[in-house]
């Protein structure tokens, strides 16, 4: 991106002026070096949404932006109700609650290179991964429901799982206000056998050691040592929200048609929050979040027992669940007054700050914590939400690293063998069904998640707390 | 033949972009499917066996490519089958098909990435001066 057509506020803050059909300004963050890598298109689809009735503060694209659909991925947009704010399909995504949940195993890291082949085994045999993979859950209508409604709170009471983790999720680990009835019969067939499988493309379950603290104090309060061996399961709503995404994007550009509302591009299909359209999509977007939620409480489930055999005793605690495809209703200070907001990050994870009501009381003092998955060989890193990223993008920060190559270019530069073996090298056991999928997923392909993490850093929006070096990936 | 049946992919930032072009619409919708099946796996590693038929309707042939490859979509999420064959007719934005394929074999086909769905970006379908046919979109991975 051509850095001279935006405005410098600071070095990792540039500002898109106000012009012609936009409501309010662009904010991008990011170093000049980030920036200068971003398409032009991010600066084009932050200018669009920033066209989009009832928008509120400015229209952000986090460190880690770039080309989605509409919305860049990366997004930030919050809309208010009030003012004719619409609700879009394109501004969560087709992977509804897609996110990051890491639990704490207890162990070190020595323990698990001692048995690391036969831990990434295990792993590979219990978690089903890929396309065309299905889990061991077949749920009929009425068992649909109760999943869509209650999340990883119904998985919890189904046996996958334990009461205690449901504070260390999102919502308490069940998004109210989610609708069943607004979810098709299509949507539900696609998940008729994918409850509890990871997906493929890049959704992964890492094993990883802490292999740097940056802010000790925090990492105490989130149980964080170095050498600590960390679970990281990245994957989101599976083919019910894929589903959801595909059908309300269609609904959605004939509602913003009806209701008179000029879109710069179709991706960026929209209806007002108080319409028909609008309130299902959100009733049927929160049963999405659900189904997100519980899979990646079952998914838990699974890594348990498997810790539980060649781990006696291990006790994998929960440490955070992050979503990062989500429209959700928050307070929010705009211009010293509290307003209730529809915020929809597309590729950006919820930041909230020390103090946050909504934060349990464990993360009361500290703010939340927010998990950076990287690609596969390169590091994760575990932030948390700082009281200035509430200002400076309605409490939100990046997501992960973001493609640098296009897959298909990846699948001819690498041979999937081939990276695994040099990952292999730097001991790192992966376990992937498809050989192609491994070299579309190299490392060499994404961006530098490091870079992300310090421009993340640096413009205040969440703050450094650890750096996790893969050990075992499972990809799907 | 001056203007063959064929497809190709483009590039996207995050995903990948589908397209086929060929002498009749129908010809670019049929190559499109094939793009979008080679981004899952190489589409000669799939048996054209078991034909399932399709229709959708939409209100202009863009959108209609869009719900044509989601058909698709549906159909290999739900009937966990791969397809590799396609055979397309389209009257008054009313588009009916069969698609051949075969059940998934994760050894054999080594799906890479699952297309999630087909999206309105850089979705395209146009004639070209020299009287093809060509439709594209991006699909999400």
């Amino acid at each position: 991106m051509d850095t001279t057509r935006l405005q410098r506020i600071s070095d990792f803050e540039w500002r898109i002026p106000r012009h012609d059909a936009m409501r309010v300004p662009g904010v991008i963050f990011g170093s000049r070096a980030l920036i200068e890598d971003m398409d032009d298109k991010v600066a084009e689809q932050v200018t669009n949404v920033a066209t989009l009735p009832g928008i509120v503060s400015a229209s952000y694209a986090m460190p880690d932006a770039h080309w989605g659909y509409g919305f860049a991925i990366g997004g930030v947009a919050a809309f208010d109700p009030d003012a004719g704010g619409v609700v879009s399909a394109g501004g969560v995504g087709f992977d509804i609650s897609c996110g990051v949940r890491t639990l704490n195993t207890g162990l070190q890291r020595e323990a698990i290179e001692a048995r690391q082949g036969p831990l990434a085994d295990a792993l590979f045999a219990a978690i089903p991964a890929g396309l065309g993979s299905t889990g061991g859950i077949h749920l009929d209508d009425p068992g649909l429901n109760a999943m869509l409604r209650g999340g990883a709170l119904w998985a919890v009471e189904q046996g996958w799982g334990d009461a205690r983790d449901l504070e260390r999720i999102e919502e308490h680990g069940c998004m109210s206000g989610a609708d069943p009835a607004a979810v098709s019969a299509q949507a539900r067939h696609r998940q008729r056998n994918e409850m509890g499988t990871l997906g493929s493309g890049n959704h992964y379950l890492e094993v990883q050691a802490v292999s740097r603290i940056f802010d000790s104090d925090t990492a105490a309060v989130f149980g964080l040592q170095e050498g600590d061996v960390l679970v990281s399961i990245h994957c989101g709503s599976r083919g019910l929200g894929h589903q959801i995404g595909t059908e309300y994007l269609k609904l959605m550009l004939l509602a913003a048609q009806r209701h008179g509302i000029a879109l710069p591009e179709r991706e960026l299909a929209c209806a007002p929050i108080d319409s028909d359209t609008g309130r299902a999509y959100l009733g049927a977007m929160r049963a999405g979040i659900n189904c997100a939620l519980a899979n990646r409480q079952i998914l838990t489930h699974l890594v348990r027992e498997v810790f539980a055999r060649l781990y006696p005793g291990a006790v994998l605690q929960l440490l955070y669940d992050v979503s990062h495809n989500t429209c959700k209703v928050e307070t929010h200070e705009v211009d010293g007054r509290p307003r209730r907001l529809f915020v929809h990050r597309k590729g950006a994870t919820r930041a909230f700050g020390p103090g946050h009501p909504e934060l349990p009381e464990v993360f009361r003092q500290s703010g939340q914590p927010v998990l950076i998955g990287g690609s596969m060989g390169t590091a994760s890193y575990i932030l948390c939400g700082n009281a200035s990223s509430e200002s400076l993008s309605f409490a939100s920060a990046c997501h992960g690293a973001g493609r640098a190559m296009s897959r298909r270019k990846a699948y001819k530069t690498w041979h999937g063998r081939q990276v695994i073996d040099s990952l292999r090298e730097q001991g790192i056991i992966v376990r992937s069904p498809s050989s192609r999928g491994v070299a579309e997923e190299a490392p060499g392909a994404y961006k530098d998640v490091a870079s992300v993490v310090n421009a993340t850093d640096h413009a205040g929006l969440a703050r450094k707390v650890a750096e996790l070096k893969p050990v075992v990936c499972i990809k799907g | 033949m001056d203007n063959p049946a064929r497809w190709s992919h483009f590039q996207h930032d995050a995903d990948i972009g589908v397209r086929g072009c060929g002498p009749t619409l129908e010809a670019a919708f049929e190559q499109a499917a094939l793009a979008m099946t080679a981004v899952m796996t190489d589409p000669r590693l799939v048996k054209a066996e078991t034909p399932v038929r399709l229709h959708c309707e939409a209100p202009d042939a863009e959108l209609l490519l869009v719900d044509w490859l989601n058909a698709l979509v549906y159909a290999t999420a739900t009937r966990n089958t791969l397809f590799s064959r396609f055979k397309v007719s389209i009257h008054n934005h009313r588009l009916d098909a069969t698609a051949w394929g075969e059940p998934i074999d994760a050894g054999r086909h080594q799906p890479a990435a699952e297309v999630k769905g087909a999206t309105y970006t850089a979705l395209k379908v146009v004639r070209e001066a020299d009287g093809s046919w060509c439709a594209q979109c991006v699909v999400d991975v």
